[in-house]
């Protein structure tokens, strides 16, 4: 199993996600942002920094890089793609995912410990979850607080599509929404970070393990 | 050459917390009365040779694509010269 995590200019957690993946039990495959391969990867993680320096908008100019072209054509036929924190941003702002991220309404840069519910234990990136279980894994941004019209956030709900949603709102997304899949299930935007929930050692715990394990449980199965 | 001006601002129904710290800051600073600030951003695109239709068409496709996002953000083109 191999899966493939990229690295922008500004990325900064694309080594705790290969980390993470090597713990779940993949093979974890660095891709760069310039290349226009994804090197036969069974899955992508889009990981949390500051792509481009998040010049223009947080993921807008990382949406152009060549690698997202190729990634925005394998998630359409059903690659399994993760998006955190920055990767969250990188997928609205390439259209697949709705809504977009703003500052966080209390203007500060939070970084906590974050208990967060599982709504959704079908995606790929969530089936070893259980629906309504509470994980603390960690969450660190400034400009994380999800909005989308009305609309857009009635549909999300009626459809099972809200991934995760906070306990408590750190940052004033809406209905508390700390993560949100396509309509396929394989394309998975978080804001909190999971892959620094992997082990006693460095993090709140080892709860963010499962989102890694999800999906190489999906592709064997698949 | 034609300045072609492109204007972005977070759209009425999204909340600007940019625009409230700069709010809060005003009245810190003596300046009483304003009601509300809003921050967007401007950008200044030099055109080589003339502003035709098919070139505003263009920028408008620039500022719908890369320097506006649509789902929180409005924006206005206008030329300078």
């Amino acid at each position: 199993m191999r899966i493939g995590v990229v690295t922008f200019p500004g990325s900064l957690d694309d080594v705790d996600a290969r980390r993470a993946v090597s713990i779940a039990g993949a093979q974890a495959v660095p891709l760069w942002h310039g290349d226009h391969d994804l090197k036969g990867v069974d899955a992508v993680v889009l990981p949390g920094g500051f792509s481009y320096g998040d010049y223009l908008r947080c993921g807008a100019i990382a949406r152009f890089a060549p690698v997202m072209t190729e990634i925005v054509t394998a998630a359409r036929d059903g690659l399994p793609v993760l998006g955190i924190c920055n990767g969250f941003q990188i997928l609205c702002e390439s259209h697949l995912l709705p809504g977009a991220l703003i500052r966080n309404d209390h203007r500060k840069f939070g970084c906590l410990d974050q208990v967060v519910r599982i709504e959704n234990d079908s995606t790929a990136w969530t089936n070893s979850y259980t629906a309504g279980q509470e994980i603390t894994i960690v969450l660190k941004n400034g400009e994380g607080s999800y909005v989308a019209d009305q609309h857009t956030l009635d549909l999300l709900e009626a459809e099972g599509r809200v991934v995760a949603r906070y306990v408590g709102n750190p940052n004033g997304s809406q209905r508390a929404i700390a993560g949100v899949t396509n309509e396929a299930g394989n394309v998975v935007g978080l804001m909190p970070h999971p892959e620094h929930a992997v082990e006693d050692l460095t993090g709140p715990g080892t709860e963010g393990l499962g989102f890694f394990a999800s999906v190489i449980g999906a592709l064997q199965r698949a | 050459m034609a300045r072609v001006v492109v204007d972005v601002m977070p759209k009425p129904e999204i909340l600007d917390p940019q625009g409230k710290a700069v709010q809060g800051a005003l009245p810190r600073l003596g300046f009483e009365g304003v009601s509300e600030v809003r921050q967007g951003k401007r950008f200044e695109l030099e055109l080589e040779g003339e502003a035709t239709e098919e070139r505003m068409a263009q920028v408008h496709e620039m500022a719908s694509t890369l320097l506006s996002n649509p789902v929180i953000e409005d924006y206005a083109v206008r030329v300078l010269s």
